[in-house]
């Protein structure tokens, strides 16, 4: 978009109805490095892509846990991020205090998005730089909601937020009618495979993916390096074609891909993003 | 325990007795709700009397509701700081309804909701003069706990308030097991309910029972248990304490 008379406020409308300053956060979120969320009848699995600064640097951390039953993984500006992530937290926890009982995640997806469109009415305020990939578990089972800087949300069976977040979703749409009934290990696999569209031709490795999933009966919680490793290590044995049939997915692996040619190492050339947003 | 406040007003200061606003004593009060879980859900039973001191002052006072749809709340102590509560829970179930997502309040979150108000009451020395009893059935799960007017909560397979828990609570002990069936668990509750009738001076022969299952909530219509007067020991009292009444 180019810049125009009508995208100095988040308060002013543009005659055709828009507001530039909430497209602008949506940008935002498009430039920072993706995550991918995909759930079944009982599971959900969040994804992301670890970038770091420089070699030097540790990456941002873009999946929190919320509760037990809810996680959520950010695209966009992290520290706003951060602060919506704290946000949920205190929700979650202020409800189990008082009710004894889970917060039903539809519930904080609409908090959430009452709290995002705040900032779209407010001249002294502006939208939230983040998109939030919201899994979690209500007592009609799991589910997965997009939450964007527009206040507005969506449900979702997979979905994928972020810079070269395309081409997961080519992914994601050829294999996701499939994903109600997976198994917890092919919703593993079928992450792990998609954060892998996003590299678009870079190795992947366990050290580049971070992997968390919750369920039913399993409390939300990261996959470590070894386990995601293994997940990797059966793609590269197979041709992608064949990996459906893959009925080894070891389950504890992060998302990470498999890595059929050997390019140079990471750091994708991402120069022009900001350094606040990852 | 009196101290006085001062309350700003606009360019007003007044000094407030700040004891005017607190519970300091019940006025309208119901006695004993006793409760007990069985093979189909949970059962409650509690008379329909409303005490004002010693006088059995009302007659057709219900002193259980149904909240939302799994669960049913029964009440002693201050009437009137019962129907406050009601309506604290009818905000809740209505926002809950509101919401329209599939997800609804159960007994347990109620329970510990109401857990919270009484306790954060107790706090500030102006508490709501009740002992509830909350019960219900949600997704298979039964549920039956309490919570009293000082915050104290917890749950059971049997519960009683006031003078139930002296009363109808050894007889429960004995005689409750986990598989009652519905008729022996209401006779069960009848018996406790009679000999409530028999010794507490606040307990009138006019109560309901209600049942709760995975199906929903009913509370009975009112009723009267029989009574037997002729026991020895009632055409004379005083045989084994010679100037006693």
């Amino acid at each position: 978009m180019f810049r125009n008379q009508y995208d100095t406020d988040v308060t002013t409308w543009s005659p055709t109805g828009r507001l530039f300053q909430v497209e602008y956060a949506m940008e935002a979120v498009k430039q920072g490095s993706a995550a991918i969320g995909l759930r079944s009848r009982s599971h959900v699995v969040l994804a992301c892509v670890n970038k770091a600064q420089s070699e030097l640097s540790s990456h941002q951390r873009k999946i929190f846990k919320v509760d037990d039953h809810i996680g959520v993984a950010i695209a966009g500006l992290t520290a706003d991020g951060r602060v919506l992530s704290r946000y949920m937290r205190s929700e979650s926890i202020n409800h189990s205090f008082t009710y004894e009982s889970p917060l039903p995640v539809g519930r904080l997806v609409v908090h959430l998005a009452d709290k995002a469109q705040v900032c779209t009415q407010r001249s002294w305020k502006r939208p939230y730089g983040v998109g939030l990939l919201v899994g979690g578990l209500d007592e009609s089972g799991a589910h997965l909601y997009y939450n964007c800087p527009s206040g507005n949300y969506f449900e979702y069976q997979a979905f994928a937020i972020g810079s070269r977040s395309q081409a997961a979703k080519t992914y994601l749409e050829r294999r996701f009618e499939s994903f109600g009934d997976s198994s917890r290990e092919d919703l593993i696999k079928d992450a792990i495979l998609a954060v892998r569209e996003t590299l678009q031709g870079e190795t992947l490795k366990s050290s580049l993916c971070t992997v968390a999933i919750l369920g039913v009966d399993e409390p939300f919680h990261f996959l470590d390096q070894e386990a995601i490793q293994k997940v990797i290590d059966t793609f590269e044995k197979v041709p992608e074609e064949e990996e459906g049939e893959d009925e080894a997915g070891e389950g504890e692996a992060e998302a990470a891909a498999a890595a059929p040619a050997e390019q140079g190492g990471a750091g994708a050339g991402d120069q022009d993003v900001a350094p606040m947003e990852m | 325990m009196t101290f006085t406040i001062q309350i700003e007003n606009g360019t007003e200061v007044r000094n407030a007795e700040a004891d005017s606003q607190r519970t300091l004593y019940p006025y309208v009060t119901g006695t004993s709700v006793v409760a007990i879980k069985y093979k189909d859900g949970v059962l409650m039973a509690s008379d329909m009397g409303g005490s004002y001191g010693s006088t059995l002052r009302y007659k057709n006072i219900e002193r259980m509701k149904a909240i939302g749809k799994h669960s049913l709340l029964g009440a002693s102590g201050e009437i009137s700081d019962f129907q406050e509560i009601l309506r604290y829970l009818d905000e809740l179930t209505l926002n809950d309804n509101m919401w329209d997502d599939g997800n609804s309040l159960g007994p347990k979150e109620v329970h510990n909701y109401l857990t919270r108000v009484m306790y954060n009451r107790r706090n500030k020395f102006n508490p709501l003069w009740n002992t509830l009893v909350l019960g219900g059935v949600k997704n298979g799960e039964k549920y039956l706990g309490m919570v009293s007017m000082i915050g104290v909560s917890f749950e059971d397979n049997h519960v009683a308030t006031g003078f139930g828990n002296h009363l109808a609570r050894p007889i429960l002990r004995d005689e409750w097991r986990e598989d009652l069936g519905f008729e022996e668990g209401v006779k069960l509750l009848e018996k406790c309910m009679r000999v409530l009738l028999y010794r507490d001076r606040s307990a009138i022969n006019k109560l309901q029972i209600a049942k709760m299952t995975e199906e929903g909530v009913t509370v009975s219509e009112p009723y009267s248990l029989k009574t037997f007067w002729e026991f020895k020991a009632f055409t004379n009292p005083t045989v084994g304490a010679e100037g006693s009444w």
